[in-house]
């Protein structure tokens, strides 16, 4: 984790064009995904959480995050991906999104960071149209050195993660 | 260089409404007839204050609209006018038509001008002008306006030596002359020996003197007070001329602006304005911002914990010196230390608690003006009395009791309270009286709203419901049951439906907000003598006595207040409904038993009921038992909501954080309680689930 701390500062300070944006990467299986750094609230170690009852299996339940409860969401099994076990270098990503009125703060966990890397607007390629529901959560593709990062549509993802089927358990 | 003066609108918008406040009690409590010297002092300062301000922001139509209220105040305040209730009726209409003003201003939206014109026009009416001479709308030359000194007429030679700080202050002499202008003819002569060579000149002193000659019939406390604003930061003297106004012309005209100058004398009503409108309406604030304002009493008193717990820590810190040859001495030290911790954690918890809290009269205040425009056009004599003004309420809950206490006291009034020959009929006062109390109680505040009017009719109330189907025809009622029936929704016992209530939207609304507080309302009432309602609420929102049970693997905290008792279960009286609802003997009642583990999805739990707990909780009037594996303690938690970073979780009203820093969830003890009272096949999810 402190590791990943690092790096992000170090990359933080690569001088950049007005058009590109940085992105913090992680590792989920075998793809790497990033997220705008700009929403990057912080990354730290997997504690435990307190679970939710009656929420969707990736909600993982609440912490406390220096006093305010923000809830945890395991990416893997929000993409339906085999669950593995959490050990001291599971990382949560802590990020902050932007809902209706107001802004949220929310953990996603994840295998580990990765890095950081500087792409432009034109670098970023449109996904191509699987049909799958899921695609709607990503932003575009990126190609780095070689390896395909997936920008994810963090925003969307994550609220729409908090959202469903909430309202007609509540009532 | 200009200073940015629409940062000072939002306090300037503050400060008017709560002058309009100000005013409106004050015209409430004016008894018609006679003249209470002070409290139409209060109200004119009140309106003295807005005009200012509103024509330093350059709120000229607010500025010209209280211009018109002041001078009629004035003549009453002089005894010229008397106070009749027709003038207290159209100050009362000003005062909302300047509300609705002012607010305008503040969100950037518009307003009926046809009302504000229409209500200028009475004003004017009755001030027995109705000519289009704006006074307030005078040009700063010197020309003025046209002599209307016939009566006693008095020439003031004012010599007005601003400090060079004055500008700085925010004042503008402009403004101070064209208020003058209004006063009767106004000479001005300025004075610009002292304005330094052009490179040395700094636009923000005030470099200039004037000497005005004013030819007016108000008196020299009349100047003066335009002077007021300004008087610590000028010279000023005022003398009495000969009657007969000399006309000579001064060597400069107003209008020479010296270069350089912050441009005061720009068109009338235009200059401000022309800077400062525009800012303000880009930024509509379509919220009210969530502003407190707090004694500094509170403030102090805050200040005084910090600085206790700061010597506490280094108390504390002192004691760290070296932990190898640590000895018992020490060790009672620290404990001392960290007894006396806790005692400054909670004061310092109780003093910041305190500063959320406002006296409810923020809220009552309301209620005079509404009793009597309500009074008026339903033709009741009613008597408001209030009582218990300072108790203290959250800020929040302030907030949000605010609209059902509104509606109660209008359904007192249209419904309680009966008209005047009915109630003489009746063999009571003629005037009817509405009471309005608050006081501490426990842990809660009571709200309790009395009339003495006609009582609730129950026939009525029964027959309505049988009515609607809501009750058996032959159902036997007890008198809470029965009045618990106006809290249907839809459910309305007035003959005729008034634009004041009657309608049956309310009650279901009012009983929901005060219950989202997490307070209830009853009901008394005796036929022909009157009704109450009680209203409780909990002191705060944001912390409560909490008790933590274990459920299976998870700490949960259920609210002490919520709590009826706690036993340990004895298999025998436990019974099952249908094979499904499991309900609970306790004494002479069932009560249904909520199985916790499955409708919060935990794992363990007892193997066999008789194993865990039942924690009997009451809300919304009903019982329920919860099934628990183990009672922890209890503590006081500070609530958090899950909505913030989350969404609303059915069962849970929030969360808190533990003295070890992992989170607890708090149960919904309301929702619970409807949880188990709903049949099972109409169930959420998780209780289906549950039942399966």
């Amino acid at each position: 984790m402190s590791d990943a701390a690092e790096l992000v500062e170090l990359d933080i300070n690569k001088d950049s064009d007005s058009d590109t944006s940085q992105f913090l990467t992680f590792i989920l299986g075998s793809e790497e995904y990033g997220v705008d750094i700009l929403q990057v609230q912080e990354i730290k170690g997997w504690d435990r959480v307190t679970p939710i009852p009656n929420t969707p299996d990736y909600i993982k339940g609440v912490i406390n995050l220096r006093g305010a409860i923000v809830p945890i969401i395991d990416l893997r099994q929000r993409f339906n991906l085999e669950s593995i076990s959490y050990d001291a270098t599971t990382v949560v990503i802590v990020l902050k999104v932007p809902a209706e009125d107001k802004e949220r703060t929310i953990g996603i966990v994840v295998d580990a960071v990765s890095d950081v890397y500087n792409i432009s607007a034109s670098d970023m390629k449109p996904p191509p149209d699987f049909g799958d529901i899921d695609i709607d959560f990503v932003k575009g593709l990126a190609t780095v050195s070689g390896k395909m990062v997936i920008i994810l549509n963090i925003d969307r993802l994550l609220n729409e993660s908090i959202m469903p089927d909430m309202d007609s358990r509540s009532e | 260089m200009s200073i940015d003066i629409s940062q000072f609108h939002q306090t300037f918008f503050e400060e008017s409404l709560e002058g309009l406040d100000i005013m409106e009690s004050g015209l409430l409590s004016l008894d018609c007839g006679t003249v209470d010297t002070e409290t139409i002092n209060a109200i004119f300062r009140a309106a003295h204050s807005i005009k200012g301000g509103s024509a330093t922001f350059g709120f000229t139509q607010v500025a010209e609209f209280t211009h018109a209220m002041e001078t009629l105040l004035d003549e009453m305040r002089e005894g010229k006018r008397q106070v009749t209730q027709e003038s207290v009726e159209v100050l009362l209409r000003a005062v909302d038509c300047l509300r609705e003003m002012i607010a305008a201003q503040r969100d950037g939206g518009s307003m009926d001008e046809q009302l504000a014109a229409q209500v200028q026009g009475e004003m004017e009416a009755l001030l027995g002008k109705t000519g289009g001479d704006d006074p307030i709308d005078v040009s700063g030359n010197t020309s003025g306006t046209p002599a209307e000194a016939d009566k006693a007429c008095r020439t003031w030679l004012i010599d007005f030596r601003p400090h060079p700080d004055l500008l700085q202050t925010g004042n503008d002499p402009a403004l101070l002359f064209r208020e003058l202008a209004t006063m009767g003819d106004l000479e001005v002569e300025v004075d610009d020996a002292a304005l330094p060579p052009f490179p040395e000149f700094d636009a923000e002193q005030c470099h200039l003197k004037w000497r005005l000659k004013l030819t007016t019939t108000a008196g020299e406390d009349a100047i003066r007070e335009i002077f007021e604003w300004v008087e610590d930061v000028c010279d000023l003297e005022i003398t009495a001329l000969s009657p007969s106004p000399p006309a000579d012309a001064g060597p400069h005209e107003i209008r020479t602006d010296p270069p350089g100058q912050e441009p005061p004398f720009e068109g009338p009503g235009e200059g401000p304005g022309k800077a400062q409108r525009p800012p303000a309406a880009k930024k509509p604030r379509p919220t009210e911002s969530g502003s407190i304002r707090v004694s500094i009493d509170k403030i102090d008193h805050l200040i005084n914990m910090v600085g206790e717990l700061v010597i506490t820590q280094s108390m504390m810190g002192n004691l760290d010196g070296g932990f190898e040859d640590f000895d018992i001495n020490r060790l009672e030290q620290l404990r001392e230390g960290l007894a006396l911790l806790e005692r400054n954690t909670r004061e310092l918890q109780e003093s910041v608690m305190r500063i959320r809290m406002l006296p409810i009269s923020f809220v009552f205040s309301r209620f005079p003006r509404m009793v009597h425009d309500l009074s008026q056009k339903l033709g009741k004599k009613i008597n408001l009395v209030l009582s218990g003004e300072q108790t203290e309420l959250d800020k929040t809950v302030m907030e949000k009791i605010g609209d059902p206490l509104v509606h109660l006291i209008r359904n007192a009034i249209d419904h309680g309270i009966e008209p005047p020959e009915q109630r003489i009929a009746a063999g009571k006062p003629e005037t009817g009286t509405v009471h309005l109390n608050a006081y501490h109680k426990g842990g809660n505040i009571v709200i309790e709203i009395n009339d003495d009017g006609a009582g609730f009719n129950k026939e009525k109330i029964l027959a309505k419901a049988r009515e609607r189907g809501l009750v058996e025809k032959d159902a036997q009622l007890s008198d809470d049951r029965i009045y618990d029936l106006i809290f249907q929704p839809g459910f309305s016992t007035a003959d005729t439906v008034s634009d004041v209530s009657g309608r049956g939207v309310g009650m279901d609304v009012v009983r929901r907000n005060i219950r989202e507080l997490g307070g209830n309302i009853e009901i008394s009432s005796r036929e022909g003598e009157g009704t109450t309602f009680t209203i409780r609420l909990p002191l705060t929102l944001a912390i409560l006595d909490g008790q933590l049970v274990r459920i299976g693997s998870e700490t949960f905290i259920v609210p002490l207040v919520s709590i009826v008792e706690s036993l340990q279960i004895r298999a025998e009286n436990v019974n099952s409904i249908a094979g499904r609802t499991e309900v609970y003997k306790l004494r002479d009642e069932y009560i249904p038993v909520l199985r916790t583990h499955d409708i919060f999805q935990v794992e363990g739990g007892p193997a066999h009921i008789e194993d865990g707990l039942l924690v009997v909780i009451e809300g919304d009037g009903h019982k329920a038992g919860l099934l628990v594996d183990d009672l922890l303690g209890q503590q006081q938690v500070v609530i958090k909501s899950l909505e913030t970073n989350f969404q609303r979780v059915c069962g849970i009203s929030g969360a808190t954080i533990l003295g070890d820093g992992t989170v607890a969830l708090i149960l919904d003890v309301e929702g619970l309680v409807q949880l188990s009272r709903r049949p099972a096949d109409e169930g959420p999810g998780p209780r289906q689930r549950a039942v399966a």
